[in-house]
Protein backbone atom coordinates (compact mmCIF):
# COMPACT_ATOMS: atom_id res chain seq x y z
CA UNK A 1 0.00 0.00 0.00
CA UNK A 2 2.77 2.12 1.19
CA UNK A 3 4.26 1.79 -1.85
CA UNK A 4 1.41 2.74 -4.32
CA UNK A 5 1.13 6.24 -2.60
CA UNK A 6 4.82 6.04 -3.36
CA UNK A 7 3.76 5.96 -6.54
CA UNK A 8 1.12 7.71 -6.92
CA UNK A 9 3.50 10.64 -5.25
CA UNK A 10 6.28 9.91 -7.79
CA UNK A 11 3.73 9.96 -10.96
CA UNK A 12 2.35 13.71 -9.35
CA UNK A 13 5.78 14.98 -8.95
CA UNK A 14 7.03 13.92 -12.69
CA UNK A 15 4.29 15.49 -14.09
CA UNK A 16 4.80 18.21 -11.83
CA UNK A 17 8.71 19.05 -12.87
CA UNK A 18 8.66 21.50 -15.23
CA UNK A 19 11.13 20.37 -17.69
CA UNK A 20 10.04 16.68 -17.31
CA UNK A 21 9.60 14.98 -20.43
CA UNK A 22 7.08 13.20 -19.25
CA UNK A 23 4.55 15.86 -20.02
CA UNK A 24 6.03 15.80 -23.81
CA UNK A 25 5.69 12.35 -23.74
CA UNK A 26 2.35 12.09 -22.53
CA UNK A 27 1.33 14.41 -25.06
CA UNK A 28 3.17 13.27 -27.95
CA UNK A 29 1.07 9.29 -26.81
CA UNK A 30 -2.55 11.71 -27.20
CA UNK A 31 -1.47 13.45 -30.21
CA UNK A 32 -0.52 10.09 -32.31
CA UNK A 33 -3.29 8.15 -30.72
CA UNK A 34 -5.57 10.67 -30.84
CA UNK A 35 -4.76 11.71 -34.26
CA UNK A 36 -4.98 7.71 -35.46
CA UNK A 37 -8.53 7.54 -33.75
CA UNK A 38 -9.20 10.83 -35.69
CA UNK A 39 -8.52 9.25 -39.24
CA UNK A 40 -9.85 5.82 -38.12
CA UNK A 41 -13.39 7.37 -37.66
CA UNK A 42 -13.30 9.51 -40.47
CA UNK A 43 -13.34 6.05 -42.36
CA UNK A 44 -14.74 3.88 -40.11
CA UNK A 45 -18.32 5.44 -39.37
CA UNK A 46 -18.75 5.59 -43.27
CA UNK A 47 -16.83 2.00 -44.01
CA UNK A 48 -18.87 0.34 -40.90
CA UNK A 49 -22.02 1.90 -42.17
CA UNK A 50 -21.33 0.50 -45.63
CA UNK A 51 -21.07 -2.65 -44.60
CA UNK A 52 -24.04 -3.34 -42.80
CA UNK A 53 -26.21 -1.68 -45.28
CA UNK A 54 -25.39 -2.18 -48.87
CA UNK A 55 -24.70 -5.46 -50.62
CA UNK A 56 -21.73 -5.06 -53.19
CA UNK A 57 -19.41 -7.86 -54.36
CA UNK A 58 -16.35 -8.29 -52.37
CA UNK A 59 -18.37 -7.54 -49.00
CA UNK A 60 -18.00 -10.57 -47.33
CA UNK A 61 -14.33 -10.59 -48.00
CA UNK A 62 -14.05 -7.18 -46.64
CA UNK A 63 -16.19 -8.20 -43.34
CA UNK A 64 -13.34 -11.10 -42.92
CA UNK A 65 -10.66 -8.87 -43.51
CA UNK A 66 -12.23 -6.15 -41.31
CA UNK A 67 -12.41 -9.44 -38.13
CA UNK A 68 -9.34 -10.34 -38.85
CA UNK A 69 -7.87 -6.81 -38.31
CA UNK A 70 -9.69 -6.77 -35.28
CA UNK A 71 -7.24 -9.36 -33.55
CA UNK A 72 -4.05 -7.68 -35.26
CA UNK A 73 -0.98 -7.87 -33.34
CA UNK A 74 0.27 -4.62 -33.25
CA UNK A 75 3.79 -5.68 -33.85
CA UNK A 76 2.88 -7.50 -36.81
CA UNK A 77 1.34 -4.11 -38.05
CA UNK A 78 4.15 -1.95 -37.04
CA UNK A 79 6.80 -4.63 -39.35
CA UNK A 80 4.68 -4.21 -42.29
CA UNK A 81 4.53 -0.50 -41.95
CA UNK A 82 8.05 -0.46 -40.99
CA UNK A 83 8.88 -2.02 -44.61
CA UNK A 84 6.31 -0.13 -46.19
CA UNK A 85 8.88 3.01 -45.25
CA UNK A 86 11.91 1.68 -44.67
CA UNK A 87 14.67 3.22 -47.55
CA UNK A 88 13.98 0.40 -50.19
CA UNK A 89 10.30 0.28 -49.28
CA UNK A 90 7.71 1.40 -51.17
CA UNK A 91 7.02 4.35 -49.32
CA UNK A 92 10.50 4.85 -48.81
CA UNK A 93 10.75 8.55 -50.49
CA UNK A 94 7.96 9.88 -47.67
CA UNK A 95 11.04 9.31 -44.63
CA UNK A 96 8.12 8.83 -42.36
CA UNK A 97 10.17 5.84 -40.90
CA UNK A 98 10.99 7.10 -36.72
CA UNK A 99 8.30 10.24 -36.91
CA UNK A 100 5.14 10.37 -35.34
CA UNK A 101 3.81 10.25 -38.73
CA UNK A 102 4.61 6.95 -39.22
CA UNK A 103 3.12 6.01 -35.59
CA UNK A 104 -0.16 7.45 -36.48
CA UNK A 105 -0.16 5.29 -40.22
CA UNK A 106 0.71 2.02 -37.69
CA UNK A 107 -1.81 2.94 -34.99
CA UNK A 108 -4.37 3.70 -37.57
CA UNK A 109 -4.08 0.48 -39.30
CA UNK A 110 -4.86 -1.26 -35.62
CA UNK A 111 -7.69 0.97 -34.54
CA UNK A 112 -9.73 1.35 -37.88
CA UNK A 113 -10.94 -2.75 -38.25
CA UNK A 114 -11.84 -1.98 -34.76
CA UNK A 115 -14.08 1.09 -35.33
CA UNK A 116 -15.56 -0.13 -38.70
CA UNK A 117 -16.13 -3.35 -37.30
CA UNK A 118 -17.90 -2.69 -34.45
CA UNK A 119 -20.01 0.27 -35.86
CA UNK A 120 -20.90 -2.15 -39.00
CA UNK A 121 -22.51 -4.55 -35.92
CA UNK A 122 -24.16 -1.63 -34.01
CA UNK A 123 -25.89 -0.62 -37.33
CA UNK A 124 -26.94 -3.71 -38.34
CA UNK A 125 -28.15 -4.22 -34.73
CA UNK A 126 -30.72 -1.83 -35.18
CA UNK A 127 -34.47 -2.52 -36.37
CA UNK A 128 -34.16 -3.04 -40.65
CA UNK A 129 -37.47 -1.54 -40.94
CA UNK A 130 -36.60 1.76 -39.72
CA UNK A 131 -34.09 2.11 -42.63
CA UNK A 132 -37.41 1.64 -44.99
CA UNK A 133 -39.29 3.82 -42.31
CA UNK A 134 -36.75 7.17 -43.12
CA UNK A 135 -36.55 6.49 -46.70
CA UNK A 136 -40.03 6.91 -46.88
CA UNK A 137 -40.46 10.02 -44.90
CA UNK A 138 -37.79 11.37 -48.18
CA UNK A 139 -34.24 10.69 -46.11
CA UNK A 140 -31.63 10.35 -48.67
CA UNK A 141 -29.09 7.41 -48.51
CA UNK A 142 -26.87 9.54 -46.82
CA UNK A 143 -29.42 11.16 -44.68
CA UNK A 144 -30.62 7.20 -43.77
CA UNK A 145 -27.11 6.90 -42.59
CA UNK A 146 -26.49 9.37 -40.55
CA UNK A 147 -30.01 8.90 -38.80
CA UNK A 148 -28.89 5.52 -38.28
CA UNK A 149 -25.19 6.05 -36.72
CA UNK A 150 -27.44 8.83 -34.51
CA UNK A 151 -29.42 6.20 -33.63
CA UNK A 152 -27.30 3.84 -32.38
CA UNK A 153 -25.20 6.24 -31.06
CA UNK A 154 -23.97 3.95 -27.95
CA UNK A 155 -22.44 1.39 -30.07
CA UNK A 156 -20.29 3.95 -32.23
CA UNK A 157 -19.28 5.34 -28.89
CA UNK A 158 -18.22 1.75 -27.82
CA UNK A 159 -16.56 1.52 -31.35
CA UNK A 160 -14.81 4.50 -30.79
CA UNK A 161 -13.61 3.27 -27.22
CA UNK A 162 -12.40 0.64 -28.39
CA UNK A 163 -10.49 1.59 -31.53
CA UNK A 164 -8.67 4.19 -28.91
CA UNK A 165 -8.20 1.00 -26.29
CA UNK A 166 -6.53 -0.86 -28.57
CA UNK A 167 -3.74 1.91 -29.74
CA UNK A 168 -3.38 3.57 -26.40
CA UNK A 169 -2.08 0.95 -24.35
CA UNK A 170 0.05 -0.60 -27.80
CA UNK A 171 3.75 -0.97 -27.75
CA UNK A 172 4.68 -2.85 -30.73
CA UNK A 173 3.95 -0.97 -33.62
CA UNK A 174 4.92 2.41 -32.15
CA UNK A 175 8.31 0.82 -30.90
CA UNK A 176 8.88 -0.78 -34.71
CA UNK A 177 8.09 2.69 -36.47
CA UNK A 178 8.76 4.86 -34.02
CA UNK A 179 11.96 3.87 -32.36
CA UNK A 180 11.49 5.31 -29.22
CA UNK A 181 13.75 8.42 -29.85
CA UNK A 182 13.79 10.69 -26.59
CA UNK A 183 12.30 14.03 -27.66
CA UNK A 184 10.95 12.95 -30.72
CA UNK A 185 9.20 9.63 -30.73
CA UNK A 186 8.72 8.23 -27.02
CA UNK A 187 5.53 7.70 -26.23
CA UNK A 188 4.10 6.59 -22.49
CA UNK A 189 4.13 2.70 -23.59
CA UNK A 190 8.05 2.85 -25.01
CA UNK A 191 8.92 4.61 -22.26
CA UNK A 192 7.45 2.36 -19.84
CA UNK A 193 8.96 -0.50 -21.19
CA UNK A 194 12.53 1.55 -21.63
CA UNK A 195 12.78 2.35 -17.70
CA UNK A 196 11.67 -1.19 -16.93
CA UNK A 197 14.57 -2.37 -19.01
CA UNK A 198 16.83 -0.08 -16.95
CA UNK A 199 15.76 -0.85 -14.28
CA UNK A 200 13.79 2.60 -13.26
CA UNK A 201 11.03 0.64 -11.45
CA UNK A 202 9.74 3.82 -9.72
CA UNK A 203 9.98 5.72 -13.14
CA UNK A 204 8.01 2.97 -14.99
CA UNK A 205 5.50 2.84 -12.36
CA UNK A 206 5.04 6.20 -12.18
CA UNK A 207 4.77 6.42 -16.03
CA UNK A 208 2.38 3.12 -16.16
CA UNK A 209 -0.10 5.39 -13.44
CA UNK A 210 -0.27 7.88 -15.90
CA UNK A 211 -1.17 5.61 -18.66
CA UNK A 212 -3.96 4.35 -16.58
CA UNK A 213 -5.13 7.21 -15.65
CA UNK A 214 -5.33 8.84 -18.85
CA UNK A 215 -7.53 5.92 -20.12
CA UNK A 216 -9.66 5.98 -17.03
CA UNK A 217 -10.20 9.60 -17.57
CA UNK A 218 -11.43 9.35 -21.21
CA UNK A 219 -13.32 6.33 -20.45
CA UNK A 220 -14.44 7.74 -18.05
CA UNK A 221 -15.78 11.07 -19.81
CA UNK A 222 -17.04 9.37 -22.56
CA UNK A 223 -19.40 7.23 -20.36
CA UNK A 224 -20.57 10.43 -19.00
CA UNK A 225 -21.42 11.63 -22.70
CA UNK A 226 -23.03 8.39 -23.71
CA UNK A 227 -25.30 8.84 -20.65
CA UNK A 228 -26.13 12.23 -21.86
CA UNK A 229 -26.46 10.98 -25.13
CA UNK A 230 -28.72 8.68 -24.57
CA UNK A 231 -30.84 9.96 -21.48
CA UNK A 232 -34.41 10.90 -21.51
CA UNK B 1 -50.95 3.51 -62.19
CA UNK B 2 -49.78 0.08 -61.40
CA UNK B 3 -49.29 -2.33 -64.52
CA UNK B 4 -48.72 -5.99 -64.07
CA UNK B 5 -46.83 -5.56 -61.32
CA UNK B 6 -45.64 -8.50 -59.35
CA UNK B 7 -43.11 -8.56 -56.32
CA UNK B 8 -41.48 -11.67 -55.01
CA UNK B 9 -39.19 -12.77 -52.32
CA UNK B 10 -37.33 -15.72 -52.94
CA UNK B 11 -39.84 -17.80 -55.15
CA UNK B 12 -42.69 -16.54 -53.95
CA UNK B 13 -44.74 -14.34 -55.39
CA UNK B 14 -46.42 -12.47 -53.14
CA UNK B 15 -48.41 -10.12 -55.25
CA UNK B 16 -49.39 -9.94 -58.87
CA UNK B 17 -51.39 -7.10 -59.75
CA UNK B 18 -52.86 -6.85 -63.27
CA UNK B 19 -53.99 -3.41 -63.45
CA UNK B 20 -54.57 -0.91 -60.44
CA UNK B 21 -55.59 3.07 -60.73
CA UNK B 22 -54.92 5.14 -57.68
CA UNK B 23 -57.10 8.14 -58.48
CA UNK B 24 -55.17 11.77 -57.81
CA UNK B 25 -56.99 13.63 -54.98
CA UNK B 26 -59.33 10.41 -54.06
CA UNK B 27 -59.00 8.50 -51.29
CA UNK B 28 -58.77 4.59 -51.85
CA UNK B 29 -59.12 1.89 -48.70
CA UNK B 30 -57.63 -1.68 -49.60
CA UNK B 31 -59.23 -4.53 -48.24
CA UNK B 32 -57.98 -8.07 -47.60
CA UNK B 33 -57.02 -10.89 -45.15
CA UNK B 34 -53.86 -11.23 -43.33
CA UNK B 35 -50.71 -12.34 -45.38
CA UNK B 36 -52.78 -10.60 -49.42
CA UNK B 37 -50.15 -8.74 -49.71
CA UNK B 38 -51.52 -4.89 -48.59
CA UNK B 39 -48.38 -4.25 -46.71
CA UNK B 40 -46.13 -5.05 -50.01
CA UNK B 41 -48.55 -3.13 -52.21
CA UNK B 42 -47.80 0.15 -50.36
CA UNK B 43 -43.77 -0.96 -49.95
CA UNK B 44 -44.16 -0.48 -53.69
CA UNK B 45 -46.41 2.52 -53.64
CA UNK B 46 -43.62 4.60 -51.93
CA UNK B 47 -41.27 3.40 -53.75
CA UNK B 48 -39.43 1.60 -51.37
CA UNK B 49 -38.77 -1.56 -52.83
CA UNK B 50 -38.34 -2.69 -56.68
CA UNK B 51 -40.96 -4.67 -58.60
CA UNK B 52 -39.76 -7.91 -60.14
CA UNK B 53 -41.92 -7.23 -63.20
CA UNK B 54 -44.29 -4.91 -64.38
CA UNK B 55 -43.99 -0.86 -64.41
CA UNK B 56 -44.97 1.77 -61.87
CA UNK B 57 -46.51 4.97 -62.99
CA UNK B 58 -46.72 8.33 -61.11
CA UNK B 59 -48.15 11.29 -61.99
CA UNK B 60 -47.79 10.50 -65.77
CA UNK B 61 -43.85 9.45 -65.23
CA UNK B 62 -42.44 5.76 -65.17
CA UNK B 63 -40.57 4.88 -62.26
CA UNK B 64 -37.03 4.15 -62.71
CA UNK B 65 -35.79 2.74 -59.68
CA UNK B 66 -32.43 3.14 -58.56
CA UNK B 67 -32.92 6.99 -60.88
CA UNK B 68 -35.48 7.64 -58.71
CA UNK B 69 -35.70 11.60 -58.13
CA UNK B 70 -35.69 12.68 -54.31
CA UNK B 71 -38.13 14.98 -54.56
CA UNK B 72 -40.56 12.60 -56.41
CA UNK B 73 -40.11 10.26 -53.03
CA UNK B 74 -40.48 13.19 -51.02
CA UNK B 75 -43.75 13.71 -52.20
CA UNK B 76 -45.40 10.37 -50.92
CA UNK B 77 -44.95 8.88 -47.05
CA UNK B 78 -45.97 5.99 -45.60
CA UNK B 79 -47.13 5.62 -41.73
CA UNK B 80 -46.69 2.11 -41.18
CA UNK B 81 -48.67 -0.65 -39.70
CA UNK B 82 -45.38 -0.88 -37.04
CA UNK B 83 -44.83 2.62 -36.00
CA UNK B 84 -41.46 3.43 -35.64
CA UNK B 85 -39.58 6.01 -33.85
CA UNK B 86 -36.17 7.79 -33.41
CA UNK B 87 -34.73 7.21 -30.16
CA UNK B 88 -35.09 11.19 -29.40
CA UNK B 89 -37.99 13.29 -28.62
CA UNK B 90 -41.60 13.35 -30.01
CA UNK B 91 -40.67 16.95 -31.45
CA UNK B 92 -37.77 15.71 -32.74
CA UNK B 93 -39.70 12.68 -34.59
CA UNK B 94 -42.21 14.81 -35.82
CA UNK B 95 -39.84 17.51 -36.61
CA UNK B 96 -37.82 14.90 -38.87
CA UNK B 97 -39.64 14.93 -42.49
CA UNK B 98 -38.81 18.71 -42.27
CA UNK B 99 -35.21 18.88 -41.09
CA UNK B 100 -34.51 16.06 -43.70
CA UNK B 101 -35.51 18.96 -46.06
CA UNK B 102 -33.95 21.53 -44.88
CA UNK B 103 -36.96 23.46 -43.19
CA UNK B 104 -37.77 23.38 -39.88
CA UNK B 105 -41.34 25.24 -39.06
CA UNK B 106 -42.00 25.54 -35.76
CA UNK B 107 -45.67 26.08 -35.92
CA UNK B 108 -45.81 23.01 -38.56
CA UNK B 109 -44.84 20.92 -36.18
CA UNK B 110 -46.88 22.22 -33.45
CA UNK B 111 -50.02 21.96 -35.84
CA UNK B 112 -49.40 18.67 -36.71
CA UNK B 113 -48.92 17.54 -32.94
CA UNK B 114 -52.24 19.49 -32.35
CA UNK B 115 -54.28 17.66 -34.63
CA UNK B 116 -53.26 14.32 -33.02
CA UNK B 117 -53.55 16.09 -29.81
CA UNK B 118 -50.03 14.79 -28.60
CA UNK B 119 -49.28 18.70 -28.46
CA UNK B 120 -48.63 18.27 -24.75
CA UNK B 121 -46.24 15.24 -25.18
CA UNK B 122 -43.68 16.94 -27.51
CA UNK B 123 -40.72 17.14 -25.32
CA UNK B 124 -41.35 13.33 -23.81
CA UNK B 125 -38.76 10.72 -24.85
CA UNK B 126 -40.35 8.87 -28.18
CA UNK B 127 -39.42 5.48 -26.22
CA UNK B 128 -42.22 6.04 -23.26
CA UNK B 129 -45.01 6.47 -25.59
CA UNK B 130 -47.31 3.84 -25.45
CA UNK B 131 -48.75 2.03 -28.67
CA UNK B 132 -51.69 4.78 -29.35
CA UNK B 133 -49.30 7.71 -28.83
CA UNK B 134 -46.63 5.97 -30.82
CA UNK B 135 -49.11 5.49 -33.73
CA UNK B 136 -50.20 9.29 -33.70
CA UNK B 137 -46.78 10.62 -33.50
CA UNK B 138 -45.94 8.71 -36.88
CA UNK B 139 -49.14 9.88 -38.66
CA UNK B 140 -48.00 13.36 -37.25
CA UNK B 141 -44.77 12.67 -38.74
CA UNK B 142 -46.04 12.05 -42.00
CA UNK B 143 -48.76 14.75 -41.54
CA UNK B 144 -45.82 17.53 -41.40
CA UNK B 145 -44.75 17.09 -44.57
CA UNK B 146 -47.86 17.45 -46.51
CA UNK B 147 -47.35 14.36 -48.66
CA UNK B 148 -48.89 14.64 -51.89
CA UNK B 149 -50.05 10.86 -51.34
CA UNK B 150 -49.92 9.36 -48.11
CA UNK B 151 -50.57 5.37 -47.20
CA UNK B 152 -51.65 4.39 -44.06
CA UNK B 153 -51.51 0.83 -43.54
CA UNK B 154 -54.08 -0.39 -40.48
CA UNK B 155 -53.49 2.89 -39.31
CA UNK B 156 -56.28 2.45 -36.60
CA UNK B 157 -55.73 -1.33 -35.46
CA UNK B 158 -55.30 -2.24 -31.83
CA UNK B 159 -56.39 1.26 -31.21
CA UNK B 160 -58.96 2.53 -28.69
CA UNK B 161 -62.13 3.94 -30.10
CA UNK B 162 -61.12 7.55 -28.83
CA UNK B 163 -57.52 6.95 -30.66
CA UNK B 164 -59.49 6.20 -33.91
CA UNK B 165 -61.75 8.80 -33.83
CA UNK B 166 -58.60 11.33 -33.85
CA UNK B 167 -57.00 9.49 -36.23
CA UNK B 168 -59.74 9.23 -38.70
CA UNK B 169 -60.96 12.94 -38.11
CA UNK B 170 -57.62 13.56 -39.29
CA UNK B 171 -57.71 11.98 -42.63
CA UNK B 172 -60.94 13.18 -43.11
CA UNK B 173 -59.78 16.31 -43.25
CA UNK B 174 -56.71 15.63 -45.50
CA UNK B 175 -59.49 14.11 -47.71
CA UNK B 176 -61.13 17.82 -47.56
CA UNK B 177 -57.73 19.12 -48.57
CA UNK B 178 -57.32 16.91 -51.64
CA UNK B 179 -54.58 14.79 -50.78
CA UNK B 180 -54.32 10.92 -52.55
CA UNK B 181 -55.16 8.58 -49.51
CA UNK B 182 -54.52 5.24 -49.63
CA UNK B 183 -55.60 3.28 -46.51
CA UNK B 184 -55.24 -0.23 -45.74
CA UNK B 185 -58.32 -1.17 -42.95
CA UNK B 186 -59.25 -4.91 -41.68
CA UNK B 187 -62.14 -2.81 -40.74
CA UNK B 188 -65.28 -2.53 -43.79
CA UNK B 189 -66.95 0.30 -41.81
CA UNK B 190 -63.69 2.30 -41.38
CA UNK B 191 -63.70 1.82 -45.76
CA UNK B 192 -66.93 3.19 -45.75
CA UNK B 193 -66.42 5.99 -43.93
CA UNK B 194 -63.19 6.96 -45.09
CA UNK B 195 -62.56 6.08 -48.96
CA UNK B 196 -64.27 7.16 -52.10
CA UNK B 197 -62.66 3.77 -54.10
CA UNK B 198 -62.46 0.56 -52.89
CA UNK B 199 -59.74 -2.36 -53.69
CA UNK B 200 -59.84 -6.04 -52.86
CA UNK B 201 -56.87 -7.97 -52.29
CA UNK B 202 -56.18 -11.92 -51.59
CA UNK B 203 -53.76 -14.21 -52.06
CA UNK B 204 -51.65 -11.37 -54.28
CA UNK B 205 -54.11 -10.49 -56.75
CA UNK B 206 -56.60 -7.87 -56.91
CA UNK B 207 -59.83 -9.44 -56.99
CA UNK B 208 -61.95 -5.94 -57.61
CA UNK B 209 -61.56 -2.44 -57.90
CA UNK B 210 -63.99 0.20 -57.69
CA UNK B 211 -65.75 3.03 -56.36
CA UNK B 212 -67.13 2.21 -52.88
CA UNK B 213 -70.74 2.42 -53.55
CA UNK B 214 -70.29 -0.29 -56.54
CA UNK B 215 -68.20 -2.48 -54.56
CA UNK B 216 -70.54 -2.61 -51.13
CA UNK B 217 -73.57 -2.84 -53.33
CA UNK B 218 -73.50 -4.50 -56.29
CA UNK B 219 -69.96 -6.23 -55.97
CA UNK B 220 -68.93 -8.30 -59.07
CA UNK B 221 -66.84 -10.85 -57.69
CA UNK B 222 -68.50 -13.40 -55.56
CA UNK B 223 -65.56 -13.36 -53.32
CA UNK B 224 -65.89 -9.55 -52.76
CA UNK B 225 -69.66 -10.25 -52.17
CA UNK B 226 -68.46 -13.07 -49.53
CA UNK B 227 -65.94 -10.73 -47.60
CA UNK B 228 -67.68 -7.37 -47.29
CA UNK B 229 -71.18 -10.15 -46.15
CA UNK B 230 -68.67 -11.23 -43.54
CA UNK B 231 -69.20 -14.80 -45.17
CA UNK B 232 -64.87 -15.07 -45.55
CA UNK B 233 -63.41 -16.60 -42.48
CA UNK B 234 -59.98 -14.98 -42.61
N1 LIG C 1 -39.37 -9.04 -46.67
C1 LIG C 1 -40.09 -10.16 -46.89
N2 LIG C 1 -39.48 -11.33 -47.13
C2 LIG C 1 -40.17 -12.45 -47.35
N3 LIG C 1 -41.49 -12.53 -47.35
C3 LIG C 1 -42.17 -11.40 -47.12
C4 LIG C 1 -41.52 -10.17 -46.87
N4 LIG C 1 -42.46 -9.22 -46.66
C5 LIG C 1 -43.64 -9.86 -46.79
N5 LIG C 1 -43.48 -11.15 -47.06
C6 LIG C 1 -44.56 -12.13 -47.28
O1 LIG C 1 -45.44 -11.60 -48.23
C7 LIG C 1 -46.78 -11.91 -47.89
C8 LIG C 1 -47.60 -10.64 -47.88
O2 LIG C 1 -47.17 -9.84 -46.80
P1 LIG C 1 -47.82 -8.44 -46.44
O3 LIG C 1 -47.11 -7.91 -45.28
O4 LIG C 1 -47.85 -7.60 -47.65
O5 LIG C 1 -49.29 -8.89 -46.04
P2 LIG C 1 -50.49 -7.99 -45.49
O6 LIG C 1 -51.60 -8.11 -46.46
O7 LIG C 1 -50.03 -6.63 -45.18
O8 LIG C 1 -50.88 -8.76 -44.16
P3 LIG C 1 -51.40 -8.18 -42.74
O9 LIG C 1 -52.82 -7.84 -42.89
O10 LIG C 1 -51.21 -9.31 -41.80
O11 LIG C 1 -50.54 -7.01 -42.41
C9 LIG C 1 -46.76 -12.61 -46.55
O12 LIG C 1 -46.97 -13.98 -46.77
C10 LIG C 1 -45.37 -12.36 -46.03
O13 LIG C 1 -44.90 -13.48 -45.33
MG1 LIG D 1 -49.70 -5.59 -43.47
Amino acid sequence: MNDLLEVLRQAITLLLERDSATWEITRLSLYVSGAALGLSTVAGLPLGALLALRSFRGRRLLVALIYTGMGLPPVAVGLCVYLLLSRSGPLGDLEWLFTPQAMILAQTIISLPVVAGLTMTSIQGADPALRVQLRALGASPLQVTMALLWEVRSGVLVALIAGFGAIISEVGAVMLVGGNIAGSTRVLTTAIVLETRKGQFDLALALTFVLLALTFAINMGTLLLQQRLTRR
Amino acid sequence: MLRNVSKRYGKRTVLHIDRLTIHAGRTLAILGPSGAGKSTLLRLLNFLETPDTGQIEYDGRLIVHGRLPLTTLREVTTVFQRPLLLDTTVWQNVAYGLRLRGRVEREAVVAALQQVGLDRLDRVSARILSGGEAQRVALARALVIKPRVLLLDEPTANLDPANVTIIEEVIQRLRREGTTIVIVTHHLFQARRLADDVALLMDGALIEAGSGEQIFQQPRDPRTAAFIEGRMVY
